[in-house]
């Protein structure tokens, strides 16, 4: 209760509130443009937070990053077009209903799933964090290291049809962090150049892939100008129906949240998962992809419950699970909170106050929602080149304030390049970025916990770093196992399409 | 025979135009990566080999190399879709946007943030087909907007252009601390 009172203190604060509506409406408005998206904006507002507080620069990212996909679903329901590439399945259902007519019904439903979801996983977060609070001690650098090892190779495998690539990638990502003085100051891999002695900076790679890439992505391709058309009707109409729906709404803020809490895993796949439910037990199994509301509050709601999940090993253990919480790992490594079993202990009014930071946002976001959603639909408008411009010039901004260095710049060029090579090729970008984070979580992890090693079986002889190696060994042998069925029945899945993500 | 076959239907996969080209270059990058591995990280003597400072490299590199060789696999096995190097080509056609972003990061400390936003919105505007008044008073309008949030609200921190010497002291003061 001190600790509740202690985070409600930190948060009642003008520039706290202010931060948390300005990052709850600029994710909407974000989220809402197709080709921008939360990782995009979360990228280039990283180094302007560094100047701010821990909380008020946190909160502000976080709004982003919990609200970006109520505003995707805008233009997913409305042009056929995910805002973020988490609302792909949004489409299926929610495009079908706005060719009926029934655009406010579609909209209002996806509103009131994401309210769901969102609220939902946040009690999830709450109702786990004394758990989280007795079990994070019980991590120490071997159990951290195996951790870290198991998101790697979650990252590689969720990428269905392209784990070759996610596998290339992740290595990638792994050998990146490695360049430069490492802690016996010995240079690794700067062949000669000085500027490579401090190694490749995460901000830069991060803004140079998400942002810098998706600029490159739009000012190369033929420009467009989605049309969306306003949205009449009562919006408040989608929390009635939604209660019909509830069985199939809780289920997939499950699925959310249980996908969220995994590494590598994230929103995609949680939206897939719960929607293949929702058709499995629908009576009307017929009508997905025709305009089922089942289907939307599926997708919807499934994807608007990771963002809270996926704080948790980020809190808990200081691993992030996908690319938007590396990015805010490094916020808080910035403003020295370092996140991890210690944190429970040491910053739990930090802690708290996120929680409600997550709920109010939540309120926020729906609130301006009902009364801006036909002004959202002229910002959908905007031509997509003009809209690469935009981008650019706020990514020079983001990699630029960091050191005012000229050798970012290029480094973030080079990083877009690629970044735009891999969205051409559909192949995903999260791998480099999580190798990145969790290459150099494992390396120093592993470093540390060597002294108490004498054989390569003690890094298994406590309790949870031997939960975490049969996980590891069980994730590894379902795979196999799906690797086995696909030899016997002579047949590769049709899977390209999972990952077509990038595209968007 | 059928051994080649159900390897081909397991790696064939829908592949993007150029993939074979990316596949080649990041197996072909990694590998030369590889290659240096002894003139690029140390070996301490005595120490465990988990805690040298080459085992993290090469791990990585191994893997990479690995990966890539199955990915180049799968691509070589799957079917060929038209237009690879036209996409090649695109790829590199971003670099010339690359090369804009360099220029305009050259240009701040020179002629100062504000003029080398607008400058840069507008001559970006321009290059990408934008003619109409409206979409130049957009770009006038973004890019206003993008250095009065960063540098007058939320005070990142840019250099001040050179080119502010030359104004009066008053303005120049003014010019410096928020744009």
């Amino acid at each position: 209760m001190e600790n509740l009172l202690s985070g409600v203190e930190l948060l009642a604060r003008w520039d706290v509130m202010l931060a948390l509506f300005v990052g709850s409406v600029g994710g909407v408005v974000i989220g809402a443009i197709p080709g921008v998206g939360a990782a995009v904006a979360i990228a280039i507002l990283l180094p302007a937070t560094f100047s701010l507080e821990p909380i008020v620069g946190l909160t502000m990212l976080m709004g982003i990053y919990g609200s970006s996909m109520y505003g995707g679903a805008i233009p997913a329901v409305l042009i056929n077009t995910p805002g973020t590439a988490v609302n792909a399945l949004t489409c299926y259902d929610g495009y079908p209903m706005t060719q009926r007519g029934e655009a406010h019904r579609a909209v209002s439903l996806a509103y009131s799933a994401s309210f769901w979801g969102g609220i939902f996983g946040i009690l999830c977060l709450i109702l786990l964090s004394p758990v989280l609070a007795l079990v994070a001690p019980m991590f120490g650098s071997r159990e951290i290291f195996l951790a870290a090892l198991l998101g790697i190779i979650l990252v590689i495998l969720a990428h269905r049809g392209q784990i070759f690539a996610a596998g290339m990638l992740a290595m990638f990502g792994i050998f990146i962090q490695t360049v430069g003085l490492d802690v016996t100051y010995s240079q690794r891999y700067t062949f000669g150049f000085s500027f490579l002695t401090s190694g490749f900076d995460l901000i830069v790679a991060v803004l140079g892939l998400f942002a810098l890439s998706q600029a490159f992505f739009l000012l190369t391709a033929p420009d467009s100008s989605p049309d969306a058309k306003p949205v009449t009707g009562r919006l408040t109409d989608g929390f009635k129906e939604l209660l019909k729906n509830k069985r199939v709404a809780t289920v997939a803020s499950g699925f959310g949240v249980i996908l969220g809490m995994i590494p590598g895993t994230g929103e995609f796949t949680a939206q897939f998962m719960s929607y293949t439910y929702a058709q499995k037990t629908s009576k009307t199994p017929d009508q997905f992809g025709k305009g089922s509301s089942e289907g939307l509050v599926a997708s919807e709601a499934a994807n608007n419950a990771v963002p809270a999940a996926a704080m948790i090993p980020l809190l808990a253990l200081g691993i992030p699970g996908e690319a938007l919480t590396a990015m805010m790992l490094s916020v808080f490594y910035v403003h020295n909170v370092i996140p991890g079993p210690q944190l429970f202990q040491n910053n739990t009014d930090l802690v708290c106050a996120l929680y409600m930071s997550l709920i109010i946002l939540d309120v926020i976001v729906v609130v301006f929602l009902l009364f801006s959603t036909n002004l959202l639909t002229k910002i959908i408008r905007i031509p997509t080149r003009f809209l690469g411009v935009l981008i650019l010039i706020l990514a020079f901004v983001g990699v630029y304030s960091l050191r005012n260095s000229l050798t970012d710049c290029m480094i973030a060029a080079a990083f877009g390049v690629l970044g735009l090579i891999l969205k051409r090729l559909n192949l995903p970008i999260v791998p480099i970025i999580l190798g990145m984070v969790l290459g150099g979580i494992m390396e120093v992890k592993l470093r540390s916990a060597m002294p108490r090693l004498k054989t390569p079986l003690d890094m298994i002889d406590r309790p949870i770093s031997f939960i975490i190696f049969c996980l590891i060994v069980l994730v590894l042998a379902l795979h196999l196992r799906t690797l086995i069925k696909e030899y016997r029945a002579h047949q590769g899945e049709d899977d390209h399409d999972l990952h077509d993500s990038q595209m968007r | 025979m059928s051994r080649v076959k159900t390897l081909q239907s397991l790696s064939k996969r829908y592949r993007h135009p150029g993939d074979l080209v990316f596949a080649w270059f990041v197996l072909i990058v990694s590998l030369f990566l590889l290659s240096q591995i002894y003139q690029e990280t140390t070996f301490k003597a005595g120490g465990k080999l988990f805690a040298q400072p080459r085992f993290w490299p090469a791990v990585s590199l191994i893997g990479m190399a690995s990966f890539a060789a199955l990915h180049l696999l799968g691509s070589a096995l799957s079917e060929r879709i038209e237009g690879r190097w036209k996409e090649v080509a695109l790829w590199f056609s971003a670099l010339e946007y690359a090369g804009w972003l360099v220029a305009y990061a050259a240009l701040v400390p020179i002629a100062g943030y504000l003029p080398s936003t607008l400058l840069a919105a507008i001559l970006l505007t321009l290059r990408v087909g934008y003619r109409s008044k409206l979409a130049l008073i957009s770009a006038i309008g973004g890019a206003f907007v993008i250095v009065a949030l960063f540098k007058s609200f939320l005070q990142v921190k840019l250099p001040a252009g050179q080119i502010y010497e030359v104004l009066p002291d008053g303005l120049r003061q003014f010019m410096i601390i928020n744009f």
